[in-house]
């Protein structure tokens, strides 16, 4: 709602109401950049079940690639931070939270594909599936962690949990990582280099915080009281 | 245990029952066929399928799975762990020449070549459920002639208990075997009175064409009341011995694939359940998967008396 306006103002031509500095190029598409292209995994994996080309178990074909991004995106949104300190690029750090849902969506898709498309909602069966086996108990575990990061995602929830406390709250990102992992690496039969693949590059991503957390622990102790 | 050897098969068990029964579920099979080639493996199309399967077909009618399918959706890890991979690495793998060595307690220990090794067989085409540990299963018409005709054309000695295949060692031409996934070469065996069984084949085709070699050409086993693992594929070796050979699977994952691998719904794998299967091409519902892969009948004596549980 606008204010009446209580300023005689000369004449016109008058000046619109200042606006606010127009926001960089960069980061005016950056989210729908990052929309768009986190979108084309799963379209494609839609046109190709609807083409026929995800061979011949098309069911588990779509369980396991909406998995693997779930766990790719994962892993690029915990790369946003260690590459915005390293590169200086502060731009970036705007889709630490577009990345961090478009993780939950995948999580989501490949959730849905399990209970729907696999189990046929067979709610016996599920809970059966989820209680005596451990590689769908981890993932359950990942996704149920994963649920309040993305219930307060919000600026809103931010402010009303605190900074700090949505902080710690928000670090329960790094155990997904870790079940996350652990429960590709349960499903696999025999094979396990690509998981150990996924292994190392969630070590690389929480060692770099570790690294950082060990230096300013050390800085603290270095200040004088 | 009764251990039945070659030469003391009752003439009356050569074609039994089960034979008889398969052959006509092959004709009906057959006619279904037609109407299954003509479905592409698209998921509306199995859907159909699926409808279908579930209307009219009692349990024993089985709708083969297609060639498509059967021959791109491999498990065959010296040619790659992803299910495409044997399709694409198996393409230049030469079958001939082939020697398949029969040793161990065996009154006629050689070196055959494939070729003579197959001239006395009566190759019959059966079509069998074909069970996966991986909890996905197929139909596929096989052609191959029983193993027992081989075990009795052989002769073992009365000391042999249990026969076991070896798959063949190229790692030039088996890019799988470049890697350890597995130890190599892939070695499975069964208990005398499982390979005499009449069910138990040693198969050279499928859908009434030589078998290709994502499959296990020139000579694999077929086993279809266990799991898929206990068939061996490209086999070079046939060896009798009294002693239960060391087998990979169990070797490798003792707690998750046991000796015995019969398909067995009540009992899980230790990472996912046993009680249904994934119908490679047959829709969106699973099937409840059956006691000996739906060959109880005929196989549950092998076994009685075993706890089927701690023999998984």
């Amino acid at each position: 709602m606008s204010l009446p306006n209580v300023r005689p103002e000369p004449s016109p031509p008058a000046r619109a109401p200042r606006a606010p500095r127009p926001r960089p190029l960069a980061q005016r598409i950056g989210t729908p950049v990052v929309v768009a292209l986190s979108a084309l995994p799963i379209l494609w994996i839609a046109y190709a079940a609807y083409a026929d080309r995800l061979g011949a178990n098309p069911i588990r074909e779509i369980v396991i690639r909406t998995g693997l991004w779930t766990l790719r995106f994962l892993a690029l949104s915990l790369a946003v931070t260690p590459l915005r300190r390293f590169t200086g690029w502060s731009e970036i750090a705007r889709q630490r939270r577009t990345l961090g849902l478009i993780t939950f969506f995948y999580a989501t898709v490949h959730l849905s594909s399990y209970i729907g498309l696999d189990q046929a909602f067979d709610w016996g069966d599920i809970t059966h599936d989820v209680l005596k086996h451990r590689y769908t108990f981890v993932g359950m575990a990942t996704y149920l962690i994963l649920l309040p990061l993305a219930l307060t995602s919000t600026k809103n929830s931010i402010r009303r949990l605190g900074g700090r406390r949505w902080n710690v709250l928000h670090r329960l990102v790094y155990l997904a990582a870790i079940t996350g992992t652990i429960h590709y690496l349960w499903a696999v039969k025999k094979d396990t280099s690509r998981p150990l693949l996924y292994l190392l590059l969630f070590a690389g991503l929480l060692g770099i915080r570790l690294a950082w957390w060990w230096n300013r622990r050390r800085a603290r102790a270095l200040v004088p009281s | 245990m009764q251990i039945r050897k070659g030469g003391q098969i009752p003439s009356s068990e050569i074609t039994s029952e089960q034979d008889y029964l398969d052959r006509r579920t092959f004709l009906r099979a057959a006619g279904v066929l037609g109407a299954g080639l003509a479905l592409t493996p698209s998921m509306l199309a199995a859907c159909a399928r699926d409808d279908a399967r579930a209307a009219g077909a009692s349990q024993d009618a089985l709708v083969p799975t297609s060639y498509e399918d059967i021959t791109t959706y491999n498990n065959y890890y010296e040619f790659g762990t992803d299910k495409e991979d044997p399709s694409e690495n198996a393409k230049g793998f030469r079958t001939k020449p082939w020697t398949v060595r029969v040793d161990g307690l065996v009154k006629k220990p050689a070196d055959y070549a494939l070729e003579d090794f197959l001239k006395p067989a009566k190759l019959e085409d059966r079509v069998y459920r074909h069970r996966c540990v991986e909890a996905w299963s197929m139909v596929i018409p096989w052609r191959g002639f029983p193993l027992r005709d081989l075990i009795a054309r052989v002769e073992p000695s009365p000391s042999a208990k249990f026969v076991e295949f070896t798959t063949k060692l190229d790692p030039a031409q088996m890019p799988g075997q470049r890697g350890n996934v597995l130890p190599w070469p892939y070695v499975e065996a069964l208990r005398m009175d499982e390979a005499m069984h009449p069910l138990t084949l040693l198969a050279t085709g499928l859908y009434g064409k030589p078998l290709p070699n994502q499959n296990g050409a020139p000579l694999r086993t077929i086993i279809p009341w266990k799991y898929g693992f206990k068939g061996t594929k490209a086999i070079v070796r046939i060896r009798f011995t009294d002693r239960q050979p060391t087998t990979t699977w169990n070797a490798v994952a003792p707690n998750e694939y046991g000796f015995y691998a019969n398909v067995n719904p009540t009992v899980d794998h230790p990472r996912w359940s046993q009680s249904k299967e994934r119908v490679i091409g047959g829709g969106w519902r699973k099937k409840e998967t059956l006691m000996f892969n739906g060959y109880a009948n005929e196989v549950a004596s092998l076994y009685s008396g075993m706890d089927l549980r701690r023999n998984y």
